[in-house]
This record gives structure tokens, C-alpha cells and sequence, in this order.
């Protein structure tokens, strides 16, 4: 079965080893689990530690005054290939990590762990950062979902974008009140600064591609309720659902391509409902004041301040904070591809990751779920495309979909091989590849079943017309097999 | 402290586990007739598609196949219009009608590749079903049906084990999360009698040996403008709303024998979860599940233009022509193919040499002279 192998490097800083070491330093060590996830799938994760102490380097990296500034120093020492890990333990008492906080994650695949008094304290925690790190059981679940059995799974799970080769992401402003605003968004600018350092980082998962555009008299599907305490309009949380319909028809998505579409709305409201905020279900405002739709996009409100005098003349002209507004999308971008940082528990201080919009480990995280999702694809693909030739006997293969089926089972062998000696990225590109193999094999035109004809209506045609024609033809041949069966008569006599 | 927040926890898990788990909603509406007399099937899918589109779900999501030659037709007395209520009282074609396939393309081969997914690269995205894991969709077919079979725009039909197995293929690609078929034809139980993939769920006009009786002729176009299924299935679909919580227990009381003169027939067994918990909406509409977002990235605004890593790379392309769609030289000056001569196969060798030598056997070779 499926081998996910993580390399990691256990390095133990100067007043950090443990004194109940198995073994000198350096030596190495590995742990399995096994991830079941029903009868007959399973996912074992090997994580295959290097314990080792530190370099002259490496000491001198983390003897910096803060964590942030020790993770910069430590990055050119490590190493960075996709999928590895290094976590660097700092003693017990050390002031590198804030009080209360036991384990810092870098924005590359570094972590700092404080030393837990015994190795055993120890491992526990590193076992618990490599999995935020890199996979839990429950990302490979999810990754897994339709294997997995019903009811296990609660319907919410695995409502994160499915692995595809490319995204469409569509930024859209709806300014449902062109007479009162005049809205300006440098959407260009705000792309190229913002959003290109984000999806470059994702490019390795899929290829984007974004485009924008601007609706005019677009209304929300839902009139927003006043609430006199705030003087402001409220949009509760249970009225959100209906909110999107209205609006998608106007999109033009379905003019875009074949990959899947992220569609990411800003709404300015009506000057009449103006100022809009958007209410959780405890009836608190939403300081972001988005909302977002698994497998859809988001959708922001901006709210336009009144204007000083209200005598100030309409239209008014409203320059769109892209900063503001890009915080919120790309953070939900970062939700709707399933990167959370809300589950991760109370002692991780996790470092932002900036402009880059995700953490180095966040990608790898990405990775992981996505070559376990391809493998399974095509496998699942394979065998039922498998059992449909079975099924239909006379159905032909073409000759590229044969190759196509052939490089696919190629390919996920090599996916898999790649995943059991820890190379990441190797493993991802070959199943990607094996993915778009078995899809153009499986939604080949000419494997459509109505094209081969079934038995019974071969009956169906050729009995009407033979048969009748057949009656006079075997009866004839019944008298003639009569006819020599009899024994040769006497010949008359001939006078 | 923790009491009543344990209770609305335990309530919202409650409530998750009878939810489902979709995220979108498809819809294929079918109608498989043409010609003027069978006008009251084009109204029937038109009225589906009026109300699925009121409900929420949008055109991108509905592939509409329709042989649509009654709003145009000669005979039709007040055209460009198709009505589902007599005297005339609700146009259901209206200015936005999207039928994506249309006239001699609703075929039973272009109805299974859109399920199927098995469509040549060409086809325009609206002609496509593209449902993933967590779609709903809604199919609805109507038209001249009989035993085990439906009839496609009077030259062929298609069986219910070919659309059993197309469901099959569906779910094995896992091309939907839960399936609502409804089919308003004569015998229409026979169509899901073979369904045997999970998650479905099957509403028929009649049972197997009854016909699906139609509603009302109206005098001034002179045909019956819809089926009485259809009729009492919309009639009900007008109450609902987006926000409705009505059931689908509902959906199968719809239409009793008293008023359908035939008997509805449904089959649930198929399907995971209690229909009591399956919301009408739940496939006719398109009700999201929205989240909050609470997080936000923190962006350092003083950055400067960006330099991509992977720069892209000019791709040299050539000059795009207009392709030529109609060799037109080509075939005016075209000498007839010749076509390569196969030999009688085995079975028409057999057959003549059969009949041959009974002949022969029977009348005597001596025949034979007469012949030559």
C-alpha cells in the first residue's frame, strides 16, 4: 500500500539532550503509524528522524535574541527540499520561546521545540508538531473521503477544493448603486503586489490563472435588516446562503475554462444601506465582514463612510483599500484550499508567513493531501474503467487510450515509489501526471457503452428478419436428413 | 457554564448528521418528444426548469435538453410563447430560456455522454455536466415511455439498464454526492427498476402496465399543455421558497390517485439517508453552506512590483488563421472514394450456401442446366 515517508532532522542545541538517550549521538530512528482508513486502504506515515546535535553554525543561529530572528538565521543551514523536516530543540529554560510557548513554527519547514524534561515528553511533542507539519490522520481522511465509510465522515469534512491541475480565480466588485458611488479598485496593482507572491508559491500545486471584473446595479439577493441600536444594516447569518444565487448568474463563470472557478466578490452596498455589516450566529459583527462558500470563492462587504456634509455631492468617488480587501481574500483562498491555522493547539506559536501568504510546511501540507488524493483517483478511476471493459466485451480500445491507461499505471507506480523513499515533490509531479493520464483514458468519447451492442438487441434485430425466412429453410432440411436416414429403397424394377 | 453551549453543540452535531453534505446543485431536465402534439412535454420541462431556476440554481448549473420546435412552430397560434396553464396564463419560455442542446442533439447518445462525462473536447462548457464529489443533482425526463424503455424524439430509445449502468458510471467517478431522478412518462416505474447504485432516489408519474394521463387541453392551441404529474409536482414546487424546510415525504404525497388517475410510484431504498431529513431544496434549490471568515493574512503594504520566480516564458506562437471549416476546392473537385471491396463475410457465405443446397436437394441437380 501507500508509504508516506517524511525525512526529518532531530537537532539538539548545546543544554537540550535528554538524559535518557537510547543511543549516542547522532543516530537515527524511525517511527511508523498506520492511518486506516477502512477495510482495505490504509496509509502508513514513516517519519524517518536523524538525531543529531548541533553545528558551530547552527549554535551560534540560536543563540539570537528571538525565535523569528533564530528561524532566518537557521534557514540557509537547512535542508529545504519539499517535504523534510528540521526541528531544532532548545533546553527547557531557554528564553528563545516566549513563556507559555513550547513549540515555535518557522515559515519555512523549521520548528523549535522546547525539551519536555524526558525523551519520551520529548518525542511526544515532536511527534506532534511533524504531524501539523506535514499530515494528520484526519488530512489523509479527508484526502481519502470517498473511501472512507459513511457516517465516519461528518458531511462538513473534505469540503476543501479537490486536486486539479489549474484554477480559475475571478475578482469581481458589484457596486449595486452607481449614482451614489464611484468606485475605483487599482485591481491590477493590487493583483500584481499581493496576489502573484501567493499563487507563484502555489504555482507548484496548480496552474492559476485570474481575471477581474466590475457588475453594475448587481443586488444582494436579500434586503439587510436596520438595527437602531448601531445605526447600521445587518445581514444575519442564516440569510448568507441566499445571498450568492442572485448574483452567480451574473458572474459568467461558465465562460471561463474547464478547471474549477474561485470566484472572490467585493460589495459595496447602497448608499440606503449603508453601513452593512455581516452578523455570526451569536448576533456579534464580523470583523472581517466576509464570508466564504466551500468550493465557491468569498464574498467581502465594504463599507463606503458617509460622507462629512451631507450635502457633499453624489457620486461620491470611493478608492478601494486593495491592501484591506486582499487580507481577507486571500485568507479565504488560504481556507477554501483547507490551510487553517484554528485547529493547531494552545502552545504553538506559529510564525506568519507574510506576503508569500503560506508557510514553506503549509505547501508541503497541500502536497501531501493532494498526491494522496491523485494516487487514490486513479486508482479508483482505473479499476472501474477496468471493470466497465469487462462488462462490455467487444468494446474497443483505441490505441492512445491504451497508452494513456498504460502511462497512468506508470506513473502512480512511480508516485508511489517516489513517496516511499521521501521525495515529495517527485512523487506530486508523477501523480499528477498519472491523474491526467487516467482522465483522458476514463472520458475517452468512444468508450461510451451505447456504441457496442448489447446481446439482446442483436437478438432483437436479427430474429424478426431471419426467422421467418429460416422456417421454410430448416424444415427442408429436416426432410432431407429424413430422406437419408431412411434405408435405401429398393429400386423399382425397371422393365 | 457549559450547559446550554453542550446542548446547542450537541444540537448542531445533530443537525450536521440529517444535513447533507453537498456544496452545489446541478440539474439535467430532459424532454425527449418533438412535434407539435406533444407539446405538453416541452411545457412540462420548461415548468421544471422555471421553477429550479426560481429556487436558486443557476443556468451554468442546468443542462437543458429540449427539441424546442414548439415556440417557433407554424401551428403554434400565439409563438414564440409555450404555456403550461390554460387560458394562457403563464408563459414558461419567456426572454431566458438557455437550452443547450437543442432539436436533433437530444439524442440518447448525447444524454449519456453529458452523465457520463464522456464528451469529444469541443463541447462548449454549458454543454457539460461538470459535478464533482459534492454536487446534488436533480433529473428530470418526460416524454412517450413503456416498459423498461423511453423513447427519444420518435427514432430511438433508451433502456432503464442503460440507465442504470450510466448511473453507475456516474457514481464510480463519484460524479455526484446524492441523485434525484424523476421521470413523467407512461410506465415510468420501469425506468428505476434498475438503478443499483447508492444515493439515488427515483419519483415515477405511473407504475409499470399504467399510462401517465395528461391534464388539460387548451382550446385556443388545440393540444394538452401539460402532464398531470408535472402539473400537480409544480403546483406544490410554487409554495416552496429558498428558505422552506419541506421535506421530500411531501414530494411523494404529491398527485394521489384520485388526481393523477395513475399511481405515483418513488423507491428510496437506494438513498442513505430518511427522506423525512431530505430537504425539497436540497435538489431543487442551490442553498450554499456559507462559513465566516475569521482570519485574515497580515500583508506588509510597502512592497514594490513583484518578481515571479518562474518567469513566463514567451511561447512562440504562430499567427492565428481562421481555420478552414469548409474545404471547399477540395470537395467540388474530389474524385468519388474508392471503397475498399471486402469479400461476403462468413454469415452471408453460409446463408446463401444453405439456401443453395436445399434447392438443389429438394429440386434435383439437373436444374441446374436451366439456370445457365
Amino acid at each position: 500500500q501507500v508509504q508516506l515517508v517524511v525525512p526529518m532532522a532531530v537537532v539538539f542545541g548545546p543544554g537540550s539532550v535528554p538524559g535518557d538517550l537510547p543511543r549516542p549521538l547522532p543516530f537515527r530512528d524511525v517511527q511508523e503509524m498506520e492511518i486506516s482508513v477502512n477495510l482495505r486502504t490504509s496509509v502508513t506515515s514513516r517519519y524517518e528522524m536523524l538525531h543529531r546535535s548541533t553545528t558551530g553554525q547552527e549554535e551560534a543561529a540560536l543563540a539570537a535574541a528571538t525565535a523569528r530572528e533564530a528561524d532566518a538565521a537557521l534557514h540557509p543551514l537547512q535542508d529545504a527540499t519539499l517535504g523534510s523536516l528540521t526541528m531544532y530543540v532548545v533546553p527547557e529554560t531557554s528564553s528563545l520561546l516566549p513563556q507559555g510557548i513550547n513549540v515555535y513554527v518557522g515559515k519555512h519547514r523549521s520548528a523549535l521545540v522546547r525539551a519536555g524534561g524526558s525523551l519520551a515528553a520529548l518525542q511526544a511533542r515532536l511527534r506532534e508538531v511533524a504531524q501539523v507539519m506535514s499530515f494528520t490522520a484526519s488530512s489523509i481522511a479527508a484526502a481519502l473521503s470517498d473511501r472512507v465509510p459513511d457516517g465516519q465522515l461528518s458531511p462538513d469534512a473534505r469540503r476543501y477544493l479537490k486536486s486539479s491541475l489549474g484554477y480559475e480565480i475571478t475578482f469581481s466588485l458589484l457596486n449595486p448603486d452607481p449614482k451614489s458611488h464611484t468606485v475605483d479598485w487599482d485591481i491590477e496593482g493590487a493583483v500584481n503586489r499581493y496576489v502573484k507572491p501567493v499563487l507563484d508559491k502555489l504555482s507548484l500545486v496548480a496552474n492559476f490563472s485570474v481575471d477581474s471584473q466590475i457588475l453594475y446595479y448587481a443586488v444582494l439577493g436579500v434586503t439587510p435588516r436596520y438595527d437602531k441600536e448601531s445605526s447600521s444594516f445587518l445581514l444575519s447569518a442564516h440569510s448568507l446562503p441566499h445571498v450568492i444565487n442572485p448574483v452567480e448568474a451574473r458572474l459568467g463563470s461558465s465562460a471561463a475554462s474547464l478547471y474549477p472557478v474561485l470566484n472572490f466578490l467585493l460589495y459595496v452596498p447602497e448608499r440606503s444601506h449603508s453601513p452593512l455589516y455581516i452578523q455570526d450566529k451569536d448576533g456579534a459583527p464580523v470583523s472581517t465582514n466576509a464570508f466564504h462558500s466551500p468550493r465557491w470563492g468569498g464574498i467581502m462587504v465594504y463599507n463606503v463612510e458617509a460622507p462629512a456634509s451631507p450635502q457633499a455631492s453624489l457620486p461620491l468617488h470611493v478608492d478601494v483599500d486593495m491592501a484591506r480587501v486582499m487580507e481577507v481574500f486571500l485568507a479565504q483562498l488560504r481556507l477554501l484550499f483547507g490551510l487553517s491555522r484554528e485547529e493547531v493547539p494552545a502552545e504553538f506559536l506559529l510564525e506568519s508567513p507574510g506576503n508569500e501568504g503560506l508557510a514553506d510546511w503549509e505547501l508541503d501540507h497541500l502536497l501531501w493531501a493532494h498526491t494522496v488524493e491523485n494516487i487514490a483517483t486513479v486508482s479508483t478511476t482505473l479499476t472501474s474503467l477496468a471493470q466497465l471493459l469487462d462488462k462490455i466485451g467487444n468494446i474497443v480500445i483505441k490505441d492512445d487510450v491504451a497508452s494513456e491507461v498504460y502511462r497512468a499505471v506508470a506513473s502512480v507506480q512511480s508516485a508511489v515509489t517516489e513517496l516511499s523513499l521521501g521525495h515529495l515533490h517527485a512523487a506530486f509531479q508523477a501523480s499528477k501526471e498519472a491523474v491526467t493520464s487516467s482522465e483522458r483514458a476514463f472520458f475517452d468519447p468512444s468508450l461510451l457503452h451505447l456504441l457496442y451492442f448489447p446481446d439482446d438487441q442483436k437478438f432483437a434485430i436479427y430474429i424478426p428478419l431471419f426467422l421467418p425466412m429460416a422456417v421454410p429453410i430448416l424444415l427442408s432440411l429436416a426432410k432431407i436428413v429424413r430422406e437419408t436416414r431412411q434405408p435405401k429403397k429398393e429400386p423399382t424394377k425397371m422393365d | 457554564c457549559c450547559g446550554p453551549a453542550l446542548a446547542g453543540g450537541l444540537q448542531d452535531q445533530a443537525e450536521q448528521f440529517f444535513r447533507s453534505g453537498h456544496t452545489n446543485n446541478w440539474a439535467v431536465l430532459v424532454c425527449t418528444s418533438r412535434f407539435w402534439f406533444n407539446y405538453r412535454h416541452v411545457a412540462n420541462t420548461l415548468s421544471v426548469y422555471r421553477s429550479v431556476k426560481r429556487l436558486g440554481i443557476p443556468d451554468s448549473h442546468i443542462v437543458l435538453m429540449l427539441a424546442d420546435d414548439m415556440a417557433c412552430n407554424p401551428r403554434n397560434p400565439k409563438p414564440a410563447t409555450v404555456f403550461s396553464h390554460k387560458n394562457m396564463e403563464l408563459n414558461v419560455y419567456g426572454d431566458d430560456v438557455e437550452v443547450d442542446y437543442r432539436s436533433y442533439e437530444v439524442t440518447v447518445e448525447n444524454f449519456l455522454r453529458v452523465l457520463t462525462g464522456r464528451i469529444p473536447p469541443s463541447t462548449p462548457r454549458s454543454k457539460r455536466l461538470l459535478s464533482d464529489d459534492r454536487s446534488n443533482i436533480l433529473i428530470y425526463m418526460t416524454g412517450h415511455g413503456g416498459n423498461g424503455f423511453l423513447k427519444f424524439q420518435d427514432s430511438e430509445e433508451i433502456t432503464n439498464v442503460e440507465l442504470a449502468d450510466a448511473f453507475e458510471q456516474m457514481w464510480q467517478k463519484r460524479r455526484y454526492n446524492e441523485l434525484l431522478f424523476i421521470i413523467d412518462t407512461c410506465q415510468g416505474a420501469s425506468m428505476y427498476e434498475r438503478f443499483y447504485s447508492p444515493n439515488i432516489m427515483a419519483l415515477a408519474s405511473s407504475q409499470v402496465g399504467e399510462d401517465s394521463l395528461s391534464h388539460q387541453p387548451d382550446l385556443a392551441i388545440g393540444v394538452h399543455l401539460m402532464d398531470r404529474y408535472t402539473f400537480y409536482v409544480l403546483e406544490f414546487l410554487e409554495e416552496i421558497h429558498p428558505a422552506s424546510q419541506t421535506n421530500m415525504n411531501d414530494l411523494f404525497q404529491v398527485c394521489p390517485k384520485s388526481l393523477c388517475v395513475s399511481t405515483p410510484g418513488h423507491r428510496t431504498d437506494l438513498f442513505q439517508r430518511d427522506p423525512q431529513n431530505v430537504l425539497i431544496t436540497d435538489f431543487f434549490g442551490s442553498v450554499r453552506k456559507v462559513e465566516i471568515t475569521t482570519e485574515t493574512v497580515s500583508l506588509d503594504r510597502d512592497v514594490a512590483g513583484f518578481e515571479s520566480k518562474f518567469p513566463e516564458e514567451e511561447l512562440a506562437t504562430e499567427p492565428l488563421k481562421y481555420a478552414e471549416q469548409l474545404p471547399v476546392a477540395q470537395i467540388i473537385h474530389q474524385k468519388p472514394k474508392q471503397k475498399d471491396w471486402h469479400p461476403p463475410g462468413g454469415f452471408i457465405l453460409g446463408l446463401w450456401a444453405l439456401i443453395i443446397m436445399v434447392f438443389f436437394k429438394t429440386y434435383g441437380i439437373k436444374h441446374m442446366k436451366h439456370v445457365f
